[in-house]
């Protein structure tokens, strides 16, 4: 048995996911954020949630340059889960429904193990994670617009991007099924951009294309000065964007789509 | 002395009484729409479990054959089984879909890659399954009553004593292989 193991444990390649997002790119259409939610089956809002009650797994923020108005510039940052290599969320549950997945890179949230504590939520730097306030209703017939990769999720409990698992799972099978180890999928974000700003790729992989964007010198990432070692890349290459970066909000104080 | 006898009689009679009425109580039955003999289909017409429950080109698994599947022979009954009759008459004819209770269903969370098991890993039907490919009727379907999952997912025993190799389906049974086999999936890695 011992040797079937080590085999198969040889067979099971890594994978170190993470994604660059072009800012210069992105026109802020929000597509991005509408095919996470069908692909993640996050209900309909109701209609007495406000920003903090509702959920979106992404979203895009607006941020624009102190500068008065004819010189105003505006730049769109789609944000989600930056799938910190060194996990705040993971290290505060305790119910130990976060995981870093050795295999992928990537955060998985255990919906099943959580109770709804919310320290998660506290401890995210990004403010990717969002609680169930209510328990998700589809107006009649749209169930059948359902995901079946992915399972919805209940009230009471902690959701956030997991880079589309359910794609993940068929890339997996794919793979499997044609005996090759090369596990490649796109996320509904990525998939979705019609200015195809957001890419996706393996960080350990030496020969992905991803390596290039990232050694760019208008790539940067968001608050690495707290070392969460994210994995999510962001470029442009207008310098007060770049500056953004080490902000804690990009709003000062406000991270409302309007302020 | 005597109110110490009839405390331990009526202890001991209402452990016997759960021991036999809760697991009756716990699961109901319900009978699958058609009887199906896998063993004429095995060992008669010589096909392999994968001549009707296969993978689709995307690498997910099929599952339970459509009815399609199944009118490809049995357009005209090749026998002469009332049980063919009913199903050339009530489902094949009409081209509609036979709603059989699959007795492995898992909850909604739960993902099962057979692409992965079957073909990667190299297991075989059976170690899940257990001789259901042998069988030739269809025992009735038993789900819980509170949870709707099949009684499959537990397995037969409720102690869980004396339970065959492929009994049960719980997350605990799948560890125990993986750790057995050094295959670590992670927590997506099963759900979802
Ligand atoms: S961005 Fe937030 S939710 Fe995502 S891994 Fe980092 S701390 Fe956790
Ligand atoms: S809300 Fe859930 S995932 Fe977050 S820390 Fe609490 S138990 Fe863990």
């Amino acid at each position: 048995m011992a040797a079937g193991a080590k085999e198969m444990n040889k067979t099971n390649r890594k994978y170190r996911y993470g994604m660059v997002i072009d800012l210069d790119a992105c026109t802020g259409c929000g597509a991005c954020v509408v095919a996470c939610a069908v692909e993640n089956n996050v209900a309909p809002a109701p209609a007495k949630v406000n920003d903090r009650t509702s959920i979106t797994l992404m979203r895009v923020f607006q941020v624009k340059d102190p500068a008065p108005m004819p010189a105003r510039k505006t730049v769109f940052v789609p944000m989600m889960c930056m799938q910190c290599d060194d996990p705040p969320c993971e290290h505060v549950c305790p119910q130990q429904a976060v995981e870093l997945d050795p295999r992928t890179g990537i955060v998985d949230q255990m919906v099943q193990r959580c109770f709804g504590c919310r320290y998660c939520m506290a401890a995210c730097p990004y403010h990717a994670r969002y609680f169930n306030w209510f328990d998700p209703e589809w107006p009649a017939g749209m169930e059948q617009t359902l995901n079946p990769a992915v399972a919805p999720r209940m009230r009471g409990v902690v959701e956030k991007c997991d880079l589309c698992h359910g794609r993940f799972h068929e890339a997996q099978d794919r793979a499997a099924l044609e005996g090759s180890d090369n596990i490649t999928y796109q996320p509904a974000c990525a998939e979705s951009c019609p200015a195809q700003a957001i890419r996706i790729g393996d960080l350990q992989n030496p020969e992905d294309p991803i390596q290039d964007q990232i050694r760019k010198p208008e790539t940067f990432q968001f608050l690495v000065k707290l070392g969460t070692k994210p994995k999510m890349f962001y470029q442009s290459r207008r310098g007060w964007v770049k500056r953004l970066a080490e902000r804690a909000s990009p709003n000062g104080n406000s991270n409302r789509r309007d302020a | 002395m005597r109110s110490g006898f009839f405390f331990f009689a009526g202890a001991a009679l209402m452990l016997l009484g759960g021991w036999v009425g809760l697991p009756k109580a716990l699961y109901k039955q319900q009978a699958q729409p058609l009887d199906f003999t896998h063993k004429a289909h095995v060992v008669k017409a010589e096909m392999d479990c994968t001549s009707c429950h296969d993978f689709r080109q995307d690498g997910s698994f099929a599952g339970i054959p459509r009815i399609d599947n199944c009118a490809a022979c049995h357009a005209e009954p090749v026998g002469t089984t009332a049980n063919e009759k009913k199903l050339v008459e009530k489902y094949v004819t009409p081209e509609k879909e036979i709603g059989w209770l699959v007795y492995s269903r898992q909850p909604i969370n739960t993902r099962f890659s057979h692409a992965i098991h079957v073909r990667k890993a190299e297991l075989k039907c059976e170690r899940c399954h257990g001789e259901h490919g042998k069988t030739e009727t269809l025992r009735p379907f038993e789900y819980n009553v509170v949870s709707g999952y099949s009684r499959d997912i537990w397995g037969r025993s409720i102690s869980r004593l004396r339970r065959a190799s492929h009994e049960g389906m719980k997350m605990d049974d799948c560890m125990d292989c993986h750790k057995e086999k050094g295959a670590e999936a992670g927590c997506l890695g099963c759900h979802r």
